[in-house]
């Protein structure tokens, strides 16, 4: 089988063929018909994306083992995390939208930032191993449905919401919830997964060819 | 300024879609798998305009409900009141918060409802072969993956404070119905915006080959 010369793409929004030359630090390079932007060159992304996915996994167990806010009527007090307001939905009888609410700013978030941590050990000498394809697959999914930072601005709404009615103040779990938005953002950011597939060992055997 | 451009369908090689490899497709009766990854290889989706059109009228059928019934019920001793999305929003109003009346607005009025016709206007433009306005076409799909998740906003709102005004028999908040249509329609859309191929977009320019900008 002829191999196709490694440094041509097909833009995945257009479908044009383009050459991606070697980009210098920091350079990035983009779509000449639609705009997309087709690689990146990160200097020392691996090594950032894993100081920032620890951090966001500190800041993840923080978030949803302390309270938010606690809220005071009549001498009556609750406070909640995250999951105690899918608790709360579910008892009420909104089981499918509890489940949902747990998927997208629980389930998601926490698969985003394990795989991000597996992904990055294993690839740290190539060729990493099949797994490490797979999950970076799951993590397109993850990502799409991973919404902390909607959560964190429904958490500041209904913070301003609650305070028309009761005595509101905030816990550990809001400055948590803010921590993990700007690490998940961040180690996003900073991941270049064409960096990580480059290093993966293909499905027939064949790949990767070291060195470019 | 007419050029001819080269993309992966002419040339009759294929991307794939999960790591981005070029291979050049097994046989006519189908692509094969991806060498790198072991993906099903496919030029473009698979039937992207019938399975995006079910899945906006599917949104369109449980915005309905998702706006008439009521999304959450307010219990104090002196009275019981039930609120819609809108009634919500026009309730935030009137207490004087009107920023955070306008934030809920945005994401759970104006961005679910501007991504169904957004992306009615994006299916009809391709199924006319329109080769008209294609970077704009193509950067409003781009925008449509990125707002849909706001959407959510009005649905965590409820979780949150659903969870913290239990204080009975003062005051208590319990969720209805209305968030679970609502939640539908969220999810539906996101689903529609991923089944959708910007790859049309360009493939509908009528003469082939020609960009015309
Ligand atoms: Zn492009
Ligand atoms: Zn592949």
């Amino acid at each position: 089988m002829e191999h196709l010369s490694a440094d041509v793409v097909a833009c995945p929004d257009c479908d044009l063929l383009q050459r991606v030359p070697v980009l210098p630090p920091g350079g990035t390079a983009c779509c000449a018909r639609c705009g997309l932007v087709l690689g990146s060159n990160k200097p020392g992304s691996l090594d950032r994306s894993m100081a920032l996915a620890t951090g966001a996994l500190i800041a993840f167990l923080l978030a949803n083992m302390e309270p938010l806010m606690r809220v005071s009527v009549a001498g009556e007090t609750s406070s909640t995390t995250i999951l105690g307001g899918v608790q709360t939905m579910w008892l009420q009888g909104e089981k499918i939208t509890a489940l949902l609410v747990a998927l997208f700013v629980f389930v998601a978030p926490a698969l985003d930032i394990v795989f991000m941590l597996a992904v990055l050990l294993a690839s740290r000498r190539p060729p990493a191993p099949r797994w490490v394809g797979a999950l970076l697959r799951w993590m397109v999914l993850s990502g799409v449905w991973s919404m902390v930072g909607v959560m964190m601005l429904g958490i500041l709404v209904s913070l301003v919401k609650i305070s028309s009615l009761a005595t509101v103040e905030p816990g550990i779990g809001i400055f948590a919830v803010g921590a993990l938005v700007f690490l998940l953002a961040g180690m996003s950011a900073g991941f270049e997964p064409r960096e990580i597939w480059s290093r993966v060992r293909w499905a027939d055997g064949e790949g990767p060819e070291t060195g470019r | 300024m007419t050029r001819v451009l080269l993309t992966g369908a002419r040339a009759g090689v294929v991307q794939c879609d999960a790591c981005g490899l070029l291979s050049r497709p097994a046989g006519p009766e189908g692509a094969g798998n991806c060498r790198r990854c072991g993906e099903m290889l496919a030029f473009r989706r698979r039937n992207p305009i019938q399975r995006t059109w079910a899945l906006i009228i599917a949104a369109a059928i449980c915005y309905l409900p998702a706006n008439i019934l009521p999304v959450m019920t307010t219990r104090t001793l002196k009275s019981v009141e039930a609120d819609t999305i809108l009634s919500g929003v026009v309730r935030l109003y009137e207490s004087g918060s009107w920023v955070l009346a306008l934030i809920i607005l945005v994401a759970s009025v104006m961005i679910p409802l501007g991504k169904l016709i957004a992306l009615a206007y994006l299916l009809i433009t391709v199924q006319l072969r329109s080769n008209r306005r294609r970077r704009e076409r193509v950067r409003l799909y781009r925008m449509l993956k990125a707002v849909g998740r706001w959407s959510m906003l009005d649905v965590f709102v409820a979780t949150i404070v659903v969870a913290l005004v239990q204080l009975r028999p003062f005051m208590s908040i319990v969720p209805e119905s209305g968030v679970m249509f609502f939640t539908a329609v969220v999810i539906l859309t996101i689903f529609a915006a991923g089944t959708f191929d910007p790859r049309l977009i360009w493939d509908s320019g009528g003469e082939a080959g020609r960009e015309d900008d």
